[in-house]
């Protein structure tokens, strides 16, 4: 006789379907997820700019990357190791597999940031995808990454919207953004060239031109600036002459510069070579502002940068440990200081190894929890905290200006403020940070 | 009136460089009938000449000063370009300083001889192929030119300032009574393009070799029939053409650092200007170059830009030169002074 029941099959269908219906991260042990290293060593995929417009910043993020795997496999001095808060990272590797590491080019694409982000994921088995040296190209591969279900730790984007509309569970960004800079910049504007100005924009035209002239408008109109126009300029103007030639009759007195690497140096060089700074305007010396600066860009611009205030992430001549303990590491194996973006891509690698040591896994939910809210110091910007809400790093923002009488080919900038962390900081449903949604980590697998 | 007279000066400046480049282009494709994608690279070699030259006198005697740290708190290195060491500060400095004109004395035979070189060693084989088969060759012959200049100079512009006498702007329009200062590089730059451009047609007019040159654009075949060599002097012209795109880019370098890819951001502009201007026609070319930059200039403006909005044309300053293109070939299909024939089996 058989002794298959409708009751026995109620309970049996229900255990089953309650089985199935379970969350993944219930039914599954925290192995189960995308890329999880199996042997002794552990992949990082480095997406940085190997050819196109800003391959010279790529070429600096690998850099760092390179020594960040070097400190982190216990080679060289251990940099910035040394000074971080968490003592977790011990040179033995991550969990005590070596570090390797895959690289691509992104091209300052998207598509082809995507598609090599996807190959080293795919094919090479990296557990976690670092890099960018542009806005469009940190939220695309954010994308990728979250469907993915890897972490992606955000290399040079300053967009609002990397943190913003287009936050993503998975992607984790320490560099500051556009409405840092604007907040950090503006009162030092107004206590430089004050309260009754006319400014006029150039702004490119994408992502991150549009949030970075947004928030720098808003920030100086609470000043007492008046923002006189904002003309968007295509990513692939290289002359700027007929952007320029209507500032001139166009009253402002001010002019500020949404532009990032080729198209800063050409706008620049442009409004210099129509004599704007030399020119009196409403009674005041017509200024420029450049709110976003590099380094590696601003030597591109040469003499045209001195004495023109913008900001920046961070710079080599800050003398806290953290930063100083990096500048040796990197300036004896290269023979030059780091620019901003080794320093946020090698911070970035680090505080992603903390994350798993802390979190004993490579799950990105794991990785994820721990980096959410987590503080530390010693990593060359002062006391700093992922914020959980959006993933953006909150820290201290530097004020910088062009050197009037560099000493070196290096010493482009001079650090003018170092802009508190509080006077930057911004709810994280602030107006302009809008729109996204943060969601769950996906582990994928 | 300042605004509108500062587009025009902002116009015949783009147009120089367009006009150069298209010269080049037509000569290269009057005389030799192939049409020359490298020649964008060719404007950027004679751009990296001037920042060559500038790297050469910049090489440096090092001295350590104790006084002085470097970044890693070590002694600083002193660099004292040989050139100033040679001739002392106010000499050498003023040589390191005039790099942009004196780039002129060096970018001409070097470009005469990329032109001769890349014409003999490549082009050659390729006149009697498809055009499609010349333009793949020649694109990909400007990828590998563009990514060794930047395997040596990097992907980042580098800086190649005009002398100091040239810094700053001139009142232009004070001249009719208005008020618009233009830099006097641009205006140096204007004067620059018109006289080469007078020069190329002047060779090709009065000299006895410019006369067989036009004779075997007319008419290869017979001219070769009476003896004269018409390749050797094609493979002068393409030295010639390149020799034009070389000083368009030497000159250019004040006005936006040089970088690798700037070829190609002029090229595209420039086969459209080609077309437009009528394919195989100097004139035509030239005039083109102008016309275009002109509009390109005008379309910039504010009050353009918010005109063309209004009839549901956004960004009509990136468009401009595309739709006077289509307009020009569908209304004159051979250009604005193309001939008949060319381009049209």
């Amino acid at each position: 006789m058989s002794k298959f029941t409708r009751r026995g099959l109620i309970k049996t269908g229900a255990t089953v379907g309650a089985g199935l219906a379970m969350p993944t991260f219930i039914t599954s042990p925290l192995a189960a997820y995308t890329n999880a290293p199996t042997g002794g060593s552990v992949t990082l995929g480095f997406n940085v700019p190997q050819s196109g417009p800003y391959a010279d910043e790529g070429a600096d993020e690998l850099r760092a990357y390179k020594l960040a795997v070097e400190h982190l496999n216990g080679g060289g001095d251990g940099g910035m190791m040394n000074t971080f808060s968490s003592k977790s990272l011990t040179g033995n590797g991550i969990l005590g597999k070596k570090v390797e590491y895959v690289t691509g080019d992104t091209q300052t694409k998207s598509d082809a940031a995507r598609a090599s982000a996807k190959s080293m994921i795919e094919k090479d088995n990296a557990v976690m995808i670092t890099g960018g040296s542009s806005s469009g190209v940190a939220i695309a591969v954010q994308g990728l990454c979250q469907e993915a279900g890897v972490i992606f730790m955000a290399g040079l984007t300053h967009s609002n919207d990397t943190t913003g509309k287009d936050k993503k569970a998975n992607g984790f960004r320490h560099f500051f953004n556009g409405y840092m800079s604007a907040a950090a910049l503006a009162p030092v504007l107004e206590a430089r060239y004050g309260k009754d100005r006319n400014a006029y924009h150039l702004t490119a035209d994408y992502t991150w031109g549009w949030t970075q002239q947004e928030s720098i408008a808003a920030a100086t109109e609470a000043k007492g600036w008046n923002t006189v126009n904002n003309v968007l300029t295509p990513l692939a103007t290289t002359d700027f002459s007929s952007y320029v030639a209507p500032v001139l009759n166009s009253g402002a007195d001010i002019l500020v510069l949404n532009h990032y690497g080729g198209n800063m140096i050409n706008s620049l060089t442009s409004a210099v070579q129509f004599g704007l700074r030399d020119k009196i305007v409403n009674g005041k010396n017509f200024e420029i502002v450049v709110p976003l600066y590099s380094r590696l860009m601003a030597r591109g611009a040469g003499e045209n940068v001195k004495g023109i205030f913008g900001s920046t992430n961070w710079h080599w001549s800050l003398s806290d440990e953290g930063s100083k303990a990096f500048v040796k590491s990197f300036g004896t194996k290269y023979g030059f200081p780091p620019s901003q973006a080794a320093h946020t891509t090698y911070v970035q690698t680090l505080l992603y190894a903390d994350a798993c040591e802390r979190s004993g896994t490579f799950n990105p939910c794991g990785v994820s929890e721990a980096l959410e809210g987590f503080k530390f110091d010693g990593m060359g910007n002062g006391p700093t905290e992922y914020r959980a809400e959006d993933h953006q790093c909150f820290k201290d923002v530097l004020v910088v200006k062009g050197k009037e009488n560099p000493t070196s080919e290096f010493d482009v900038l001079e650090v003018v403020e170092i802009t508190p962390r509080g006077q930057v900081e911004y709810p994280a449903d602030h107006p302009m940070f809008a729109g996204g949604a943060l969601g769950k980590c996906n582990p994928g697998a | 009136m300042d605004a509108i007279l500062l587009q025009i000066l902002n116009g015949l400046d783009k147009g120089s460089a367009y006009a150069l480049i298209a010269l080049g282009l037509t000569l290269i494709f009057g005389t030799l009938g192939v049409v020359n994608f490298a020649h964008g690279a060719l404007f950027m070699l004679g751009a990296f000449c001037a920042v060559s030259l500038q790297k050469l006198m910049s090489v440096s005697k090092i001295t350590i000063d104790p006084s002085q740290l470097d970044f890693l708190g070590k002694p600083l290195k002193v660099k004292t370009p040989y050139v100033v060491e040679w001739f002392g500060p106010k000499f050498g400095n003023a040589i390191i300083d005039w790099n942009v004109p004196l780039a002129i004395i060096v970018a001409i035979p070097v470009m005469l001889l990329v032109g001769y070189v890349m014409e003999r060693g490549l082009i050659k084989h390729f006149y009697k192929r498809p055009h499609a088969d010349q333009i793949l060759v020649t694109f990909g012959l400007a990828i590998v030119i563009q990514e060794l200049v930047k395997a040596n100079f990097g992907a980042n512009p580098i800086p190649t300032p005009a002398p100091d006498q040239f810094v700053g702007s001139y009142n232009v329009g004070a001249l009719i009574g208005l008020d618009a200062s233009y830099p006097y590089w641009r205006l140096i730059y204007f004067a620059f393009s018109a006289t080469i451009i007078s020069s190329v047609f002047a060779f090709l007019r009065f000299t006895t070799f410019g006369m067989v040159v036009r004779a075997g654009m007319a008419d290869r075949e017979t001219v070769g029939l009476l003896g004269i060599n018409i390749d050797r002097r094609f493979t002068i012209m393409f030295g010639i053409a390149a020799a034009v795109a070389g000083l368009a880019g030497v000159m250019y370098t004040p006005i936006n650092s040089p970088n690798y890819h700037m070829g190609m951001d002029f090229l595209v502009l420039s086969f459209v200007v080609v077309v437009v201007g009528g394919m195989g026609s100097l004139p035509g070319a030239v005039l083109a170059g102008f016309l275009l930059g002109v509009l390109e200039s005008f379309a910039s403006m504010n009050e353009v830009k918010g005109f063309f909005e209004m009839l549901y044309l956004p960004s009509i300053d990136q468009i401009i030169i595309y739709l006077v293109a289509i307009i020009v070939l569908l209304t004159r299909p051979r250009g604005l002074m193309g001939k008949a024939g060319v381009m049209e089996e």
